[in-house]
């Protein structure tokens, strides 16, 4: 039960999601996310019943957002951390987010295999960088996104290795950019 | 646009990416990365290190009655589906699209009030956990010199001005901690309009601005 699908295979879930409203699709998504979004949001705060009622209506969100999900600027793992984290700062912090204008283009019906690859690929390489990072240094990490850090605190981090976990997915939306002019 | 020299520091955005700034903050940041292609990307991998940190979580316990609730929220509220995909706007006028929602318009909706030496400013609104406002300051006017209790941003949305530690243009933002004081003058030829946020009250240099702070609310 442990065999975790790679990250394209979730990028064809959200596809059959999409195009099919394929549900044995979803059960699979949600097999894997719910869980993972309710540990995420009891961490930061929240009650078990809370977490798992937000747990399900971030899977919704997904369903009915299929369309939003771009392949080329994120995996399934860091959108449906998007929209998790959007709902705690909503439910438990009672902020409004203000979020950067989008890009001048939207995600493509058909976007570019390769560029889907590559990205997947940086999102997964950097899920291992974070992974083999020293104890210390990757709970640190993962208290900032738990909401058990300010602004002020990480900056203070010197250790943060920040370096080691950026990925170049700067270089990803580069080539966006490029092939769009 | 001028290439833009001065950036969001990691620590901003990996606090912006894990939905923990004060608001007004998370409105200048959503503002520069509106403007910035640097830091997109940048806010682009952390939050893909939010989602390696989710996806790395021990998974909780998930009722077995959640899946079939879920589906039924779906069927409660498909209408969504059908709703055709929001067509971005071409972005019209001086302000970024987040900035837009909180002025309720661009530069010609602001509500400016005057400040002193020509200065005008218009608090918007968010939570209290920073206070966020519009600045506008004449071509060659300074802003009186302070220092920071707490942390203040300041992005520049037209003109330019210099202060102490460097020279500030359209798009740049500003990162100033307790251990920057300094006088930001703008540039001569363009008034300057900057977007600032301060987690913490500033501290005045001189006495004209003490007396005034509480009305400047600053
Ligand atoms: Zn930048
Ligand atoms: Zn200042």
């Amino acid at each position: 039960a442990t065999q975790k699908p790679d990250r394209m295979a979730w990028v064809s879930h959200l596809t059959a999601i999409r195009d099919d409203k394929d549900q044995k699709a979803f059960a699979e998504v949600f097999g894997h996310f719910a869980p993972r979004v309710k540990a995420f949001l009891m961490k930061s705060g929240a009650s078990p019943d809370l977490a798992e009622e937000v747990a399900q209506e971030v899977m919704a969100t997904l369903w009915r957002k299929a369309h939003m999900f771009d392949p080329t600027k994120a995996s399934v793992s860091t959108w449906v951390f998007t929209i998790a984290r959007n709902r705690r700062i909503d439910i438990l912090r009672k902020q409004r987010r203000p979020e950067p204008e989008d890009l001048p283009w939207g995600p493509e019906a058909e976007p570019d295999q390769e560029d889907v690859l590559a990205l997947q690929q940086e999102s997964e390489q950097l899920g291992v960088a974070l992974a083999a990072l020293p104890e210390k240094q990757r709970d640190l990490i993962v208290k900032a996104y738990y909401g058990d850090l300010t602004h002020s605190e990480i900056a203070e981090q010197t250790g943060l290795p920040l370096g080691t976990i950026k990925s170049r997915i700067r270089l990803a939306l580069e080539r966006l950019r490029h092939q769009l002019k | 646009m001028n290439e833009i020299k001065h950036h969001l520091t990691d620590a901003l955005l990996m606090a912006y990416s894990a939905g923990t700034l004060p608001e007004g903050f998370n409105l200048v940041v959503a503002t520069h990365i509106s403007m910035c292609d640097e830091c997109r990307a940048r806010m682009m991998e952390f939050d893909t290190v939010g989602g390696a940190v989710m996806d790395a979580e021990t998974p909780a316990n998930v009722s077995d009655e959640s899946f079939a609730a879920t589906l039924e929220l779906i069927a409660k509220d498909d209408t969504a589906l059908h709703e055709p995909v929001a067509e971005t706007p071409a972005r019209n006028g001086l302000f970024p699209s987040p900035l837009q929602d909180y002025v309720g318009g661009d530069l010609d909706a602001v509500k400016w009030r005057r400040v002193g030496g020509g200065v005008r400013q218009a608090i918007l609104k968010t939570d209290k956990s920073a206070s966020v406002r519009l600045l506008h300051i004449p071509a060659g006017v300074a802003v009186p010199d302070h220092g920071h209790r707490g942390t203040e941003l300041t992005l520049v949305l037209q003109g330019a001005f210099r202060d102490e530690s460097d020279r500030f243009a359209t798009g740049d933002i500003e990162v100033a901690t307790d251990e920057l004081d300094h006088q930001p003058v703008a540039e001569e030829g363009m008034d300057c309009i900057c977007l600032a946020a301060t987690d913490a009250p500033l501290r005045f240099n001189s006495w004209i601005p003490k007396i005034a702070q509480p009305f400047l609310r600053i």
